[in-house]
C-alpha cells in the first residue's frame, strides 16, 4: 500500500487527535479551577487534603481539607463526571478552616482542594486516590 | 420535600467563651446525582441538597455549596468558634426547594 502525502498528513492529523483526547476529560475540570482562582496562579502547598490512598467503595470516600487562614477551599474530583464535589466558604466565626466530609468518586483519579488564602493568593494540593467499586452507579 | 429527610447534629450543650468546638452534622438524603439510570434505561433526574449553612446568632460559621459528588447521607464536621452563649442554626437546601433546619442551643460557663 502506498503513501501519499495526503494521506500521510490525515493520519499524522488522526494520531494528534487521539493523544489530545485523554487530556480533554480534565477540561472541564480545568475550567472549574479557572472559574474559582479567576484565572490566578496556583501555587502547590499551603493546604492539607486527606483522603485515603485506597477506597474500597467509591460510594463514600471521607475527605478532609484545611487550610489556615483560608476564606474558602474547593474540592474537586478530576475524574469525576462533573468535577465539582463542594465548596466551603468559611464565615467569621469558622473555629479553624477545617471540614470534613465523605465524597463518591467514580474511579481511581486524583482529588484536588484549591483553597482562597487570606491575601487572596490561591494554593493546590492534590491526592490519588485508588477506587476498587465506582460510585455513579449506572 | 423528599421523604425521610431528617437532619441530625452533634453539637455540645455548653462551652467557654471563646471556645473552638467540634460540630459534626448528618441529613438523611438520597442525594440523587442525576448520573444512575434505571431499569428503563432512562436517568434519574438529579435530587441533591445544593447547599448547607451554619451560622451562630446570625453570623456565619460555614457555607457550603454542594455538588453531585457528595455522597448519600451527606456528612459534615468543622469547628466554630463560640463567642457567647447562643442558637446555632443549620440549614441545608434541597434542589426542590426544601430547607430543613435544626437549631441547637449552646450555654456559656
Amino acid at each position: 500500500m502506498d503513501f501519499t502525502r495526503r494521506d500521510t498528513l490525515a493520519l499524522g492529523a488522526g494520531a494528534v487527535a487521539l493523544t489530545v483526547l485523554p487530556f480533554r476529560v480534565n477540561a472541564a475540570g480545568e475550567d472549574a479551577i479557572a472559574e474559582f482562582t479567576g484565572g490566578a496562579d496556583v501555587a502547590e502547598g499551603g493546604v492539607n487534603l486527606d483522603a485515603p490512598e485506597i477506597a474500597e467503595n467509591g460510594n463514600t470516600v471521607p475527605i478532609s481539607v484545611s487550610a489556615e487562614g483560608a476564606s474558602a477551599i474547593m474540592v474537586l474530583a478530576m475524574g469525576n463526571p462533573t468535577p465539582g464535589v463542594a465548596t466551603f466558604n468559611f464565615g467569621e466565626l469558622a473555629g479553624s478552616q477545617f471540614a470534613s466530609t465523605r465524597i463518591r468518586l467514580a474511579g481511581t483519579q486524583d482529588v484536588v482542594a484549591i483553597a482562597k488564602l487570606a491575601d487572596g493568593s490561591f494554593a493546590k494540593a492534590t491526592k490519588n486516590v485508588k477506587v476498587t467499586i465506582g460510585g455513579c452507579g449506572g | 420535600m423528599a421523604d425521610g429527610v431528617r437532619p441530625r447534629v452533634k453539637a455540645p450543650r455548653s462551652a467557654e467563651a471563646g471556645e473552638v468546638v467540634t460540630i459534626k452534622t448528618l441529613i438523611s438524603h438520597k442525594m440523587e446525582s442525576g448520573q444512575r439510570k434505571n431499569k428503563d434505561g432512562s436517568v434519574i433526574p438529579r435530587s441533591i441538597i445544593n447547599r448547607f449553612t451554619c451560622e451562630f446568632n446570625g453570623t456565619s460559621v460555614l457555607d457550603v455549596k454542594m455538588e453531585p459528588a457528595i455522597s448519600t447521607n451527606p456528612y459534615f464536621e468543622f469547628e466554630a468558634t463560640i463567642p457567647e452563649a447562643g442558637d446555632m442554626k443549620f440549614t441545608w437546601y434541597d434542589d426542590d426547594g426544601s430547607v430543613y433546619e435544626d437549631t441547637k442551643t449552646i450555654k456559656v460557663g
